[in-house]
């Protein structure tokens, strides 16, 4: 195998976008995604069942544009990258189904890594940016997570210092939105009212951020005490027949969700000594997020690292570069033995390394 | 050569000739794990069929019935290999795979009692108190067998009566025999004809319901 400048084909199939992505190395060739996410608009959330369907009819057409796009064949590719978990169960073995079969047939080896993971090796594909150095923080929100990482590198050691105890930041948003009149997706409708809100209008509670939760609780988030505070805001206004105000009410709640975030993640690089902050996810599309995050971290002396949005929400050329990593630095392929792992550990960054494999 | 791939209830594989010669029958009775053993199976069934990927000439996909999460993880497995080799997917209901090989067998066997050439349905578990039910009666001249009635479910406590009423033998299958499959696909392909769609045969739609609006947090 090509292990300078691997071609590498990844699939991504972890929520509600079919990923496809194609990477030389470290070089983005293709990064094309199908996404469900109309056919959950109108139910207010993912439905597992109904992304796990669209992936099924989207993987192959999405395999044929990225392939296009990257102007490459699959004859030409030298491994097969699929992401294992976390995720939804049922989409990510559709994923992981047609990610074996395809190895088998082409007769190449297979790499099955973790998503989260993945969110980080999205960095390595801006071509505009600096070598990623280690160790760094990493904060992942998404709808589907909410994690905090120290990444001393990113193909043998990365730690989870804190994730979230009930929803996704991104589930949040959407919860809110739903309670506000607003539409699926929550977070551009939250962004576009609150533009005109007052962030601190309303005193939205922060989430295990008390004294006593920082003991047990130091980098783990919690939003559905804030989303159903929100609630009875919205309902103690509207019971009290006075008007609501929407834009104040979504300012606030975005202030918390945002002031919690990036509390936690610098608290992280204070206590770790670690002056560097990624961020990744689907969330980070946020303005307010990345505002907020930028002005804090530089007072406090840290660089932060924001991927382009397109490499930040879940794709396919993530588990792509993440698995180039892995070939680059000589790690042998997975085994076709392992499965769908809706809550695989940060962890296992590959699953199923094969141990006979000769390197 | 013909890889015939099915989930609808284990995971099954075979490599089959185009004149209906088994090369290899590989399975795993695991009614979930698809997605674990699926690459090894493909992988186990080329080698005992003594053969490379690029032998095959046609993926057999089995359609279904079958409960949703396993039954994609086949199709999505089978659309790929094809992919890979660039080679054409042969949809196939699962349930004419068991038909087929319990039509072969009554060829073999004789079947010289009334009741082979009456109507058999092919049953398999749906989950959720209900069956998955096609119904078949002989075999026509492609030598595929003749679905009078198209894959429906049934409450499991109805099933019988139903049958019953309209003299219906009840065949029930615990696996979906992938070489049978492959076989169905090869007579089709000989014969010229499509015998299934490229709809995965969920018979139900998602789970889901629409909220009436957000749930009050308030007493
Ligand atoms: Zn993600």
């Amino acid at each position: 195998m090509n292990r300078t400048e691997p071609l590498v084909l990844g699939i991504e199939t972890s929520c509600d976008e079919t990923g496809i992505g194609i990477v030389r190395g470290r070089t983005l060739l293709s990064n094309t995604i199908a996404s469900s996410m109309d056919e959950h608009a109108r139910y207010g959330g993912v439905v597992p069942e109904v992304a796990a369907r669209a992936h099924l009819e989207a993987l192959e057409p999405t395999i044929r544009a990225a392939l296009a796009e990257a102007s490459v064949t699959l004859a030409d590719i030298d491994a097969v990258a699929v992401t294992s978990g976390p995720g939804l169960a049922g989409a990510l073995m559709v994923g992981v189904g047609a990610a074996k079969a395809l190895a088998v047939s082409l007769g190449r080896p297979l790499y099955a890594v973790n998503h989260l993971v993945g969110h980080i090796a999205a960095d390595i594909l801006d071509a505009d940016a600096p070598a990623l150095e280690y160790p760094t923080v990493a904060l992942l929100v998404s709808g589907g997570h909410t994690s905090l990482l120290l990444v001393r590198d990113l193909t043998t050691d990365v730690e989870m210092l804190g994730e979230t105890m009930d929803d996704a930041a991104g589930e949040a948003f959407d919860k809110v939105a739903r309670l506000l009149g607003l539409p699926y997706p929550g977070g551009p409708q939250i962004d576009r009212v609150a533009a005109s809100g007052d962030p601190n209008a309303i005193p939205f509670p922060r989430g295990l951020s008390r004294a006593s939760d920082m003991a047990t609780h130091r980098y783990d988030f919690s939003f559905s005490g804030l989303k159903t505070a929100v609630a009875r805001w919205v309902e103690q206004r509207a019971a009290a027949g006075e008007p609501v105000p929407v834009a104040d009410v979504a300012a606030s709640f975005r202030e918390a969700v945002v002031d919690v975030l990036v509390t936690k993640a610098l608290a992280a690089c204070r206590d770790h000594d670690v002056p560097r902050l990624l961020l990744g996810g689907g969330v980070i599309a946020n303005r307010r997020l990345r505002e907020v995050a930028l002005e804090r971290a530089e007072a406090a002396g840290v660089t932060v690292r924001i991927p382009p949005l397109s490499l930040c929400t879940d794709n396919g050329a993530m588990i792509a570069a993440l698995a180039a990593e892995l070939i680059m630095s000589g790690r042998p392929p997975s085994t076709l033995a392992f499965g769908a792992d809706s809550t695989l550990p940060v962890t296992e960054i590959q699953v199923a390394e094969d141990a006979e494999a000769v390197a | 050569m013909i890889l015939g791939i099915d989930t609808s209830l284990g995971t099954t594989v075979a490599v089959v000739e185009s004149d209906g010669v088994v090369r290899s029958q590989l399975e795993s009775a695991d009614p979930r794990g698809h997605a674990e053993v699926i690459g090894s199976l493909i992988s186990r069934a080329l080698a005992e069929a003594s053969i490379t990927p690029d032998a095959i000439t046609h993926v057999a996909a089995g359609m279904g019935p079958g409960p949703f999460t396993g039954l994609r993880v086949g199709i999505a497995a089978a659309r790929a290999f094809a992919l890979g080799r660039g080679i054409p997917v042969i949809p196939v209901v699962s349930h004419d795979a068991v038909a087929l090989e319990r039509m072969l067998h009554d060829a073999l066997t004789g079947g010289f009692d009334d009741a082979a050439d009456g109507p058999l349905a092919v049953v398999t578990d749906a989950r959720r108190r209900e069956f998955a039910y096609t119904v078949y009666q002989g075999i026509d001249d492609d030598g595929l067998p003749v679905r009078v009635a198209e894959p429906a479910l049934s409450l499991r406590d109805d099933l019988d009566a139903l049958l019953a009423a309209r003299g219906i033998e009840r065949v029930d299958a615990e696996r979906i025999p992938a070489a049978m499959l492959a076989l169905a696909a090869a007579r089709a392909l000989a014969a010229g004809r499509e015998i299934a769609t490229e709809e995965a045969l969920y018979l139900r739609s998602p789970d889901v319901t629409l909220s009436s609006g957000p749930k009050r947090v308030t007493q």
